[in-house]
């Protein structure tokens, strides 16, 4: 399940543009091979971020994995949901699992994306 | 890495794996809540072939093993089953193992994965008693079965024995679906459960007997993930997690695995004056007070002082919150209250009772 409009990263996460606003979140993918997520620790409205680096973490019962912003910028709402019931990172990780919401200082980066055809084609590679 | 017998089974079933002590053995093949949850409730099918046995034969059997057990084996009598340890002369924990007692002149021992070599070397260097030492570990699988209908899945393979009459930590040698097994009424995860020794050209036949009866049972086949969050949950120890050759049983939180009454074993002098000085160091199991998962190495503080480090940890599917083991100094447990440092930042915990649940065992 990789929908069209995104854009995704290598590392699973995937950005969704409304005007100079990215939604945020991680692929159907990411959550099937995380499984079992359990604890989510995301940065609080206002914060900056930039693009490729870490900017929270998630955990399944066996492990952590870090999470990296696929675009810089600040972030203007955080998914106060997730806290309590981080699973919905496992069944819903296109919508009601989202993580944040981030007013791009540049929306070209973007372009840098992969789109859902090439992030196909790098799960198939990554799991071959 | 090496492979259990069962390894073609367990890919057939899509299982992930993972490294463990040398081998390639199943994570988990649906989910690791989703196995943990099936052995609390109904059943769950194990691979733990990795597991190492040796045999001890012989006039000098019972000798051995009692001079190198921390535990008095000279209680066991026959198809009796004792967890105990082996400490080295320093008091440190070689190994935690489990000894059968078929007979005065033959014992089992079933060690951990990782030791298996350790362990052998261990024994073979002590025998001075000329006991036969043999590592029967390449020719032998195991299966385990826990959960609280295990008892109903074996009893109509097991005929001729009454299979819920068979008590916790006892064995009996008889036929599971008519291939010679050790059954023993033992486990690692608190529930009701046996686990089942056959020759490594049985596995696969025991565990396609097995897999049809859980599956109908709404049991799953479970993985070393949900093994280890089972044991957690247990208050069970794991080697090279919570204990090493540097830890002492007291230490450990084991010392009631130590008998130096009226007998002698390698490592008691100084086991019975490290008791007697006081231990500096104990094991105690936690639970966070947030969400936070804290793992083992995270470090252990108590009113702003550092006071140790978690041993084992991770999230409790039973508890929906993370629990787990911590070595702190002796001092610190006068006071319940800890935090634990995840990426940089304290989170509350709490010192409680382990096991963390009560349960079918």
């Amino acid at each position: 399940m990789i929908p069209e409009n995104l854009k995704y990263m290598e590392s699973h996460e995937w950005a969704r543009q409304e005007g100079d606003i990215a939604t945020i979140g991680i692929s159907d993918y990411a959550q099937s091979e995380i499984q079992d997520i359990v604890y989510v620790e995301l940065p609080e409205v206002g914060t900056e971020l930039t693009q490729k680096t870490e900017f929270g973490v998630i955990e399944s019962v066996k492990a952590a994995f870090d999470l990296y912003a696929p675009v810089s910028g600040e972030v203007i709402d955080v998914n106060e949901s997730l806290p309590d019931a981080p699973e919905q990172v496992n069944e819903s990780p296109y919508d009601d699992g989202w993580f944040l919401k981030i007013r791009m200082t540049d929306p070209a980066e973007l372009d840098a994306l992969l789109d859902a055809d090439s992030y196909q084609a790098h799960i198939e590679a990554e799991h071959a | 890495m090496k492979q259990t017998p069962l390894y073609q089974a367990h890919k057939s079933l899509n299982a992930k794996f993972t490294e463990f002590g040398g081998w390639e053995m199943p994570l988990q093949y649906s989910s690791i809540v989703k196995e943990h949850l099936a052995v609390r409730t109904t059943v769950g099918l194990f691979d733990l072939s990795h597991m190492g046995e040796l045999e001890v034969y012989g006039q000098g059997a019972n000798a051995l093993v009692q001079k190198l057990s921390t535990n008095d084996v000279g209680r066991l009598t026959d198809g009796r089953v004792l967890y105990t340890l082996f400490c080295n002369e320093a008091g440190g924990i070689v190994d935690d193992l489990l000894v059968y007692r078929h007979a005065d002149n033959h014992y089992m021992l079933v060690v951990n994965a990782a030791n298996i070599e350790k362990d052998r070397t261990w024994v073979e260097n002590h025998n001075d008693t000329g006991a036969e030492i043999r590592d029967v570990s390449e020719d032998t699988a195991l299966i385990a079965l826990q959960g609280p209908k295990s008892i109903d899945i074996l009893k109509p393979l097991v005929p001729e024995q009454a299979i819920s009459e068979i008590r916790y930590f006892r064995f009996i040698l008889g036929e599971v679906a008519g291939i010679p097994t050790t059954i023993s009424r033992t486990g690692y995860t608190g529930e009701v459960g046996f686990e089942l020794y056959v020759s490594a050209d049985n596995a696969e036949r025991l565990w396609h007997a097995l897999y049809p009866e859980v599956i109908a049972a709404e049991g799953q086949p479970v993985g070393l993930g949900a093994r280890d969050t089972l044991r957690l949950e247990a208050g069970l120890r794991l080697y090279g997690m919570d204990m090493d050759d540097n830890t002492n049983p007291f230490e450990a939180g084991l010392g009631k695995f130590v008998k130096s009454k009226g007998r002698q074993f390698i490592g008691k002098d100084v086991l019975v004056a490290a008791k007697k000085k006081g231990i500096a160091k104990q094991m105690i199991g936690f639970q966070m007070l947030d969400r936070a998962v804290a793992r083992s190495g995270y470090t252990v503080y108590q009113a702003g002082e550092h006071i140790g480090n978690v041993t084992s940890g991770a999230p409790s599917p039973a508890l929906k919150c993370s629990i787990g083991f911590a070595s702190i100094t002796s001092e610190a447990m006068l006071n319940d209250k800890i935090d634990i440092e995840i990426r940089g930042k304290l989170h509350p915990a709490k010192i409680v009772k382990v096991p963390f649940i009560i349960s079918s065992q």
